[in-house]
């Protein structure tokens, strides 16, 4: 990496290198806050998913006990 | 359904986007008009590309729509328009800082290209309140793509009106009698192009897939919780 670093040429970063830097470091923080929402959003159904799986088993196994009593009856 | 190839699509996003920064910094050679500063059209010019040609896509899946009736087609069409008006905020961005650095302003009004850009995005920016502002969601998906349909057929039309314009401040780098960019600027301009527009396919997958899973999830909830309608809701409210 360093021996790749070194064959590299320099980059001319004087007065108009910090606004180079600041258009490219403008779409990262973009495309970051992009995929944080995006993440924010997904954790949230998954959150959902597994109140609906819970509900669903226990909607499941109370089903179950019901026809077992009604068998013993 | 939207997830899949999600993947590989990913993976060659990543990988276009480090070929492309890698051809930018250290292969395409420097501007010898501007320098250094101008490594930010290779971000600016994809960017806008694919914002404008995102609206006129966001219209032919609205097109679809109306024609078919199928709201999958209003989905395409919502989280197209979505992308490019993000990506729209990073042409203006990026657009300002480099004019603040070529320009020495963050904004020149009378600029064609650049007043031309804000006009269709702000057109883009009223989409959001225009569509919820619509509580049936029959009507809102028609009516959104109504304006997605006039909105996107605005865009090339102002395109070539600015073409058309006398004032060139704004460089014309391609298609020039004096030959546009030279050849590794090119190859390097393409890979950026090629990027980006992966970069906006997979955003487009990422967010129809999300939409698509809540979709469901909704639809789940409404079908476990359909024996107890008549009462209080068996489940826990929908977290918002």
């Amino acid at each position: 990496m360093l021996s790749l670093l070194a064959a590299t040429p320099a980059l001319p970063l004087d007065e108009a290198g910090k606004y180079v830097a600041g258009a490219y470091i403008v779409f990262v923080v973009l495309l970051v806050v992009y995929v944080a929402i995006m993440a924010s959003k997904l954790q949230r159904i998954e959150r959902e998913l597994k109140e609906l799986a819970n509900f669903a088993e226990r909607d499941a196994a109370s089903a179950g006990e019901d026809e077992r009593e009604e068998i013993r009856a | 359904m939207y997830g899949k190839g999600l993947r590989p699509l990913s993976i060659a996003t990543v990988a276009m986007l480090a070929l492309s920064l890698s051809l930018v910094f250290f292969y395409a050679p420097l501007d010898a008009d501007q320098g250094f500063i101008q490594k930010v059209f290779y971000i600016h010019v994809p960017l806008a590309i694919m914002a404008l040609l995102g609206f006129v896509v966001g219209g032919g899946f609205a097109i679809a729509h109306l024609r078919s009736g199928d709201s999958r087609w209003d989905a395409y069409s919502y989280v197209s328009i979505h992308l490019s008006v993000i990506f729209g905020v990073a042409v203006l961005i990026t657009g300002a800082i480099w004019a603040k650095a070529s320009w020495g302003h963050w904004w020149v009004w009378d600029e064609p290209t650049l007043v031309s850009f804000l006009i269709v995005f702000l057109l883009y920016a009223t989409y959001y309140p225009f569509r919820y502002a619509i509580e049936d969601r029959e009507r809102q998906a028609r009516y959104a793509s109504v304006f997605a349909i006039a909105a996107g057929a605005f865009v090339p039309l102002n395109f070539m009106a600015v073409r058309m314009a006398e004032q060139l401040v704004h460089p014309r780098v391609f298609a020039t009698s004096s030959g546009g960019l030279p050849g590794e600027m090119m190859l390097t301009f393409l890979c950026s192009l090629v990027a980006m527009a992966l970069l906006w396919l997979t955003l487009v997958k990422f967010e129809l897939a999300a939409k698509s899973t809540s979709g469901q999830v909704k639809r789940l909830r409404r079908a476990l919780d359909a024996p107890g309608a008549a009462g209080k809701s068996r489940i826990a409210p929908e977290v918002s």
